[in-house]
């Protein structure tokens, strides 16, 4: 591949690579995103290629491995172009189907496509599933629609336009102006502007500047950033270029953590062929502007995310935040000025470029601009990643897109934000997706995590658990962080464990306050939040667990207690059987107890107790009722009686 | 090097640009609490005994004195309400490793720490890190070191290095505010050089 000198040159090779696609050849796109190889999409690849071999296709259908289009509730995602038929949940022995249906008799498989659980129409395509329909998806829709690993594919989509635009035709501080202009916000957490750091780095004083993909992603069930990465590495990369380009930076890293290596694989392959291209490397495109990119594999630690400590394991030290009253983009990497961005935030750029800051600033609401990628798990219906504008409800998110709260249970709260977030009671549902609306909530926009509980959730555990995350992902290095939490953690577990006494909420709520305001970095000043919005919005689950030593959620399990109801029992010996710890005794005919002593809590008697008996039941804050004599359990049968 | 006024506890005081408030107050007598600060030693800001109350640009906001730079103007309480809370509770969280430790044991005094809130969880040491950082930054020995992170963060002495090294210097020893240090050489002793296979008496 010759090097590409000039935009006119960049053109004329999409033009060729558009001139040998024929827009109406089938093409299977088969998501290989991380969520759906583990779901065995690798499997649905290989029998799809054999079911084309066995019918001679080789030539007339294309299959290509794309990134994660975000429906991960629902993989192996398949998508069949020209006539773009989205087939869910497809399984290897669905290929021989999808080639001689599909593909050959042109027939739509109807058992593979997305059934609406309330009207059960079907959905041909994606854009007619609730789960796509109600998102705007600038940034993660190409993802379906390109393999990583190719460079031509993201030519194919305009690739590149935007660097090549930057070069030729804008100054570094019309780009600049531009950035400001679109009001874009940094995605990874703090939501600082993103044009305002792009400048404070570009004037800091310095020969070297360096600029920096955060993709040390590590919020419990968050997964956007690897989605991007993964699925279209190019651009990320070209937004990167492009921030390069306006900073005056010529050295570029991807921090990317070492669980991610498919990522690590397809942003090393991206470089490696933008290189080639000369997208990257001396002179790009031949307006002298020269930018090299490596790839840093982080060891995967949580802290690691914070700026500075990045910067300090980018150097090769132990991942720990440096004393800083001064911004990384002013003293980074080596003390030279280092611009930082998430992932998302730099796949942003080429689309604010080609499409003008006007356009971006329209998205959105007064404080934040365009759109955002959430990682939508828990309890809701369509698990996965969703890109939303910013803006939208977050009862639009949950119900529009989520499909709501599996088993008709009631929504609770939802947690954003990840182990710095917080969570957000029903009745501020329809607060809109909004930087400064999340952190007046108490919680934060975050990276994109968005955990939804239902009913069933105990908040008190909820915080624990996080409590529990950053106590281990902490560094360690201050006292108000290292040991805050190691309180604020112990005195959690003592209120999950029935051991909460009189004044723990007023302890927590001293330091968490000592936390948040003394932590040498933005992990320390946050890790309060879980514990600071539960005690907000849910102080009574507290209250209960501590003076009346029980949970109402029935989650923790020294303060709750399976019973057996002697009137509804009806022996059938189901829950008997299943007991995993045999505490419960009885027999036909003899009505069933649970020996208190023996029991585990693990709710399996609960959960099998068929539900016309509703026999077993939970019982927390009051003593279990004494078991009844066994002379009194004989059931009496009167039709089997002989 | 730019002269610039601030004012410490309501006192004008004339430092130098790049200079910490810390270095500022000392300078002019005024006394900031420290812990982990070491002058022969970089700036670490850990322990965040130093925490004062700075009034900058119209917002107020508690920093480490150690690392905060001063600036014009700045207006820097040493003592506040604020201040000496989040002192006292640093403390607590302290003296629950090293109950016994004598500097903290006058720091809580003055800080009215009256009563153990926290379980006594008693390492000996409240990771100041003077030890390691001496070690590292001033013999470049680095004999000693952190394992792990978060809560289970601990110092120890790398057998290899520590065995060689620390007997004839033990600089660090009087650094240490908890005397925790002894303790895990002695440790560390014991482990590199064991005695000899005990022969039957």
């Amino acid at each position: 591949m010759p090097k590409i000198n000039s935009p006119a040159e960049l053109e004329k090779l999409r033009k060729g690579i558009l001139s040998r696609r024929d827009p109406n050849k089938p093409c299977i796109a088969v998501c290989t995103g991380t969520g759906c190889l583990a779901l065995g999409a690798d499997k649905v690849v290989a029998a799809l290629k054999e079911a084309i071999k066995k019918h001679g296709l080789e030539d007339k259908v294309d299959i290509k491995e794309t990134g994660c289009p975000g429906f991960c509730e629902r993989g192996t995602v398949v998508v069949i172009y020209p006539e773009e038929i989205c087939y869910l949940q497809v399984q290897p022995e669905d290929a021989e189907e999808v080639i001689s249906q599909t593909i050959l008799a042109k027939k739509v498989i109807n058992r593979l496509l997305y059934v609406d659980p309330t009207t059960s129409d079907h959905a041909v395509r994606e854009s007619e599933i609730p789960f796509y329909k109600n998102q705007m998806r600038l940034i993660i829709g190409s993802n379906i629609k390109l393999d990583p690993k190719s460079i031509d594919d993201y030519l194919a989509l305009d690739g590149y336009s935007a660097l090549a635009k930057v070069l030729s035709q804008m100054t570094p501080e019309q780009v600049l102006e531009e950035v400001k202009k679109s009001n874009l916000r940094g995605r990874g957490g703090g939501g600082f502007p993103t044009g305002r750091k792009w400048e404070e780095c570009r004037n800091a004083p310095g020969e070297v500047r360096y600029v920096i993909v955060n993709a040390d992603e590590g919020d419990p069930g968050a997964f956007m950033d690897r989605a991007l990465l993964e699925g279209n590495p190019h651009s990320v990369l070209e937004g990167l270029s492009i921030g390069a380009y306006a900073i005056g930076s010529h050295e570029g890293y991807v921090y990317v953590r070492q669980e991610y290596p498919l990522a690590i694989e397809n942003v090393t392959i991206a470089i490696k062929q933008a290189e080639e291209y000369g997208f990257l490397g001396e002179n790009i495109l031949g307006s002298g502007f020269d930018f090299t990119v490596k790839v840093h594999r982080g060891a995967g630690a949580f802290v690691s995310g914070e700026s500075s400590a990045l910067m300090t394991a980018l150097e090769g030290r132990v991942g720990e935040p440096r004393p800083k009253y001064i911004h990384t983009a002013v003293k980074g990497v080596r003390d030279s000025p280092s611009c930082l961005n998430n992932v998302e935030t730099w796949a942003n750029v080429p689309l604010i470029i080609n499409k003008g800051a006007d356009w971006f600033a329209q998205i959105g609401t007064e404080g934040s601009k365009g759109t955002k990628i959430f990682s939508l798990v828990g309890k809701v219906n369509n698990t996965g990643l969703v890109e939303v504008p910013m803006g939208i409800t977050l009862r639009d998110v949950i119900y529009g897109v989520g499909g709501g709260i599996p088993g008709d249970k009631k929504f609770k709260a939802v947690q954003t934000g990840g182990p710095s977030g917080g969570c957000i009671p029903e009745e501020q549902l329809d607060m809109p997706v909004d930087f400064d609306e999340l952190a007046k909530a108490g919680s934060m926009m975050g990276s994109g995590g968005m955990i939804v509980m239902d009913e069933d959730t105990c908040m008190v555990d909820v915080a624990r658990y996080f409590l529990d995350f950053l106590s281990d992902e902490s560094c360690g290095k201050c006292v108000p962080c290292r040991e805050g939490i190691r309180q604020m953690l112990k005195v959690l577990t003592n209120i999950s464990r029935g051991k909460g006494k009189e004044g723990d909420i007023e302890l927590l709520e001293e330091l968490s306050q000592v936390t948040k305001d003394a932590s040498l970095c933005a992990l320390g000043k946050t890790a309060a939040n879980p514990v600071l919005s539960t005690l907000h919005y849910f102080r009574d689950e507290y209250e209960a667990h501590i003076k009346e030593k029980s949970c109402p959620a029935y989650v923790c399990k020294a303060l709750i207690s399976y019973y057996i109801d002697p009137e509804k029992c009806k022996a059938c010996m189901i829950c008997l059987r299943q007991c995993p710890t045999e505490a419960i005794a009885g027999g036909k005919n003899q009505i069933h107890v649970i020996d208190q002593e023996k029991c585990t809590k693990c709710g399996t008697c609960f959960e099998v107790c068929p539900s016309r008996f509703g026999a077993v039941r939970r019982i927390s804050g009051e003593p279990v009722p004494p078991p009844i004599p066994e002379e009194a359990r004989m059931i009496a049968r009167e039709s089997k009686e002989k | 090097m730019s002269e610039i006024t601030l004012q410490i506890d309501g006192k004008q005081v004339q430092a130098r640009e790049g200079m910490t408030v810390l270095e500022a107050a000392q300078s002019a007598g005024i006394f900031i609490p420290t812990l982990c600060h070491h002058e022969k030693l970089e700036p670490y800001g850990a322990c965040r005994i130093c925490t004062v109350e700075v009034e900058a640009r119209g917002r107020t906001n508690l920093v480490a004195a150690c690392l905060y730079p001063v600036e014009q103007n700045l207006v820097v309480r040493t003592r506040s309400e604020k201040v000496d809370k989040t002192r006292k509770m640093l403390l607590e969280l302290m003296l629950a490793h090293a109950p016994d430790a004598a500097e903290l044991q006058d720091l809580a005094q003055e800080y009215g720490v009256d009563k153990a809130r926290f379980e006594k969880e008693s390492s000996f040491c409240i990771l100041c890190g003077l030890c390691v950082r001496y070690c590292a930054e001033v013999k470049k020995k680095n004999a000693i070191g952190f394992v792990d992170r978060g809560a289970r963060r601990e110092i120890s002495f790398i057998p290899e290095i520590a065995s060689k090294e620390c007997w004839n210097c033990k600089e660090c020893f009087p650094l240490c505010p908890t005397e925790a240090l002894q303790a895990a050489f002695l440790l560390t002793k014991a482990l590199t050089s064991p005695s000899p296979p005990s022969a039957p008496e």
